[in-house]
């Protein structure tokens, strides 16, 4: 792999081609070069026509877009922390019951399961990747929805009612409902990348834990986990990019309400689902720019999140994926 | 005495830990169990003939399917393929044999950030493009919208196959006298084409399922699809339309179409996963 290629095709240059492939060199190169340049010039346009589409509303509203609470299509006033509190707060629920689970799975898939069963095993949890968001919003409206409602929800809300965040009413759909399907669908990429970057823990780390007598957990914890650290970290920051911005499944579920209570279980609204539920049917003027501004936060937010992730997951010799001696 | 008790303890939390682990795994399933059988005995109830090949009923008639939502969501993802795979498999052909540092590695790190960007905003990014331009929902919007969604995904799995191929293969053809372009055609690619085609179905596997960019691109429509410039109905925003709307008639029929669209998804991302497999085990 590490051969130097690009000196190659000179030689070839210089001792003899037919004459038809003269111009075939040049213009397959070109080819190749302007589609790698079509992503950056679709990522540059991406940005560049959000930001300027979404200015009418920038200057309409300034910062205080952020912190406004309002969302008034009538009067045409518009604010986006409803939003953006439905969006980090269902991401976040989904976070903190899909990090513990994928986390057993990638220790399980990577260190304890018996070989024959890693990648089957592996595989199913995959096929969860696979399955459209729409189908997770179908199966939450009729299925998990009502159940959540009639089963975990009271049971907070009886038991720990006291605390805000658990206080009814409990409805069923709502920011908990939400948070449950991401995390379902956020589990599989939260698993697959932090058991890669487990796996690739060199062997010698592990033996010398083994050694001094480390149980099989204890090896884990010491010498897996820390090396495999920047590689979870990345993991769950994709994962969060991941629930941030998914769409249909979340609009299903979390209400629709553009409120902001202290309950987990009341209905709240997210960004995608706001642009989901009004883009289409709004023609121009202030309340499309607002809601392409709505785009445009989600997708700086998403931006940052990802070239992280990427880094910390690139980052070589730390539980990246250039690690040898796969344990 | 004191070492032996600690000793237990020490073993006996590392099976707790391995427990724990083991009922993740397992708690993982539940959800998958449940939503496919889900998908198939509701589904199934709803699903026949006149589903497959009818145009949806006004509301109040039974019956009815969504002959016209299965054609356009094969329309799109074709019109996704025509854009998507050409810019995407050259991309990564670039990526792979062209080796220029500084541009590859911007372009490999967009190329990931760009997969990582919500559906729903490369929706709002088209409709800005193309809608707004052309003044009308479209077909090809739509199409548009899904290309760009499959185009890092085949850049970089193509990338990645490409890379896989042997270098010896490369310089046996330039030696030859072969020129470079017709090597990584007729050489390269033809060499990891079973790689790149399993990127190729994930891809699409991927794209027919969403809906999130089609809301507001190709809308929706309850006729058959008439061209490219007209709105067109699509499995998944028909599946979202049906499911949110309070006739328990269209319910059913949600359910149905998600059935359709599971095994669509599932046939190409399984089946593309096994090709594989099979192919990286008779490599070895």
């Amino acid at each position: 792999m590490a051969l130097p290629l690009l000196s190659l095709p000179d030689n070839v240059k210089k001792h003899g081609r037919q004459g038809s492939g003269k111009l075939g060199d040049p213009i397959f190169t070109g080819l190749t070069f302007a589609a790698a340049c079509t992503i950056l010039i679709l990522m540059a346009l991406l940005v560049y026509m959000l930001f300027q589409d979404s200015l009418p509303s920038i200057r309409e509203f300034g910062l205080g877009f952020l912190s406004s609470e309002e969302w008034d299509p009538v009067k045409d006033i518009y604010g986006a922390k409803p939003f953006i509190y439905g969006t980090v707060a269902s991401s976040l629920i989904a976070l903190v019951i899909a990090v513990p689970l994928s986390l057993g799975i990638a220790i399980y898939l990577s260190q304890f399961a018996p070989r024959w069963l890693r990648a089957p095993l592996g595989f199913l949890v995959e096929l969860l990747a696979a399955i459209p968001s729409v189908v997770y919003g179908l199966w939450g409206i009729f299925v998990l929805a009502p159940f959540l409602g009639k089963t975990i929800e009271p049971f907070f809300a009886d038991h720990l009612g006291g605390i805000p965040i658990f206080s009814g009413p409990v409805y069923g759909v709502g920011l908990f409902s939400a948070g449950v399907v991401l995390a379902i669908m956020i589990l599989p990429t939260i698993s697959a990348i932090s058991r890669e970057s487990m796996l690739n823990v060199a062997r010698d780390q592990k033996e010398a834990a083994q050694a001094l007598g480390a149980t099989p957990w204890e090896t884990v914890r010491i010498a897996v986990l820390p090396l495999a650290r920047p590689g979870i970290i990345g993991a769950v920051i994709l994962g969060l990019g991941r629930a941030l911005g998914e769409t249909m499944a979340v609009t299903m579920l979390i209400g629709n309400r553009p409120e902001i209570s202290a309950s987990i279980f009341a209905p709240a609204y997210s960004i995608a689902s706001v642009i989901a539920n009004e883009f289409a049917e709004v023609t121009a003027g202030i309340h499309m720019a607002a809601l392409i501004e709505l785009a445009l936060i989600l997708l700086v937010i998403t931006l940052v999140l990802n070239l992280f992730a990427r880094l910390l997951i690139q980052k070589p010799g730390s539980g990246g994926l250039k690690g040898k001696g796969r344990a | 005495m004191k070492n032996d008790l600690n000793r237990r303890r020490r073993n006996a939390r590392s099976r707790f830990a391995y427990l724990l682990c083991v009922f993740s795994a397992v708690l993982a399933l539940i959800p998958l169990v449940m939503i496919i059988s889900y998908v198939i005995f509701q589904g199934a109830s709803a699903l026949n003939l006149d589903f497959l090949t009818q145009l949806p009923k006004p509301v109040g008639e039974t019956g009815g399917g969504m002959g016209n939502a299965i054609v356009g969501s094969l329309i799109l993802v074709g019109i996704a393929s025509v854009i998507g795979l050409p810019v995407g498999i050259l991309a990564g052909a670039y990526l792979a044999e062209f080796r220029s540092p500084r541009l590859s590695w911007l372009v490999r790190l967009l190329a990931d950030i760009l997969s990582g960007v919500p559906s729903i905003i490369v929706g709002v990014f088209v409709y800005a493009l193309l809608v707004l331009t052309m003044k009308r929902f479209s077909a090809l919007a739509g199409g548009v919208a899904l290309g760009i969604m499959m185009l890092p995904t085949v850049a970089r799995t193509t990338e990645e196959m490409l890379r896989m191929v042997p270098d010896s293969l490369r310089e046996a053809s330039l030696a030859l006298g072969i020129p470079r372009w017709r090597t990584i055609i007729s050489i390269v690619i033809k060499t990891a084409g079973g790689g790149i085609l399993t990127g190729i179905m994930l891809a699409i596997a991927r794209i027919s399922g969403e809906t999130a960019p089609l809301l507001f691109t190709a809308l929706n429509s309850r006729t058959w699809p008439v061209g490219l410039d007209q709105p067109v109905a699509s499995l998944p925003v028909q599946i979202y339309t049906y499911a949110i709307s309070p006739y328990a008639d269209w319910h059913q029929q949600a359910w149905a179409g998600s059935l359709v669209l599971v095994l669509m998804v599932l046939v190409l991302s399984v089946g593309s996963k096994l090709y594989f497999g099979k192919k990286m085990k008779m490599a070895r």
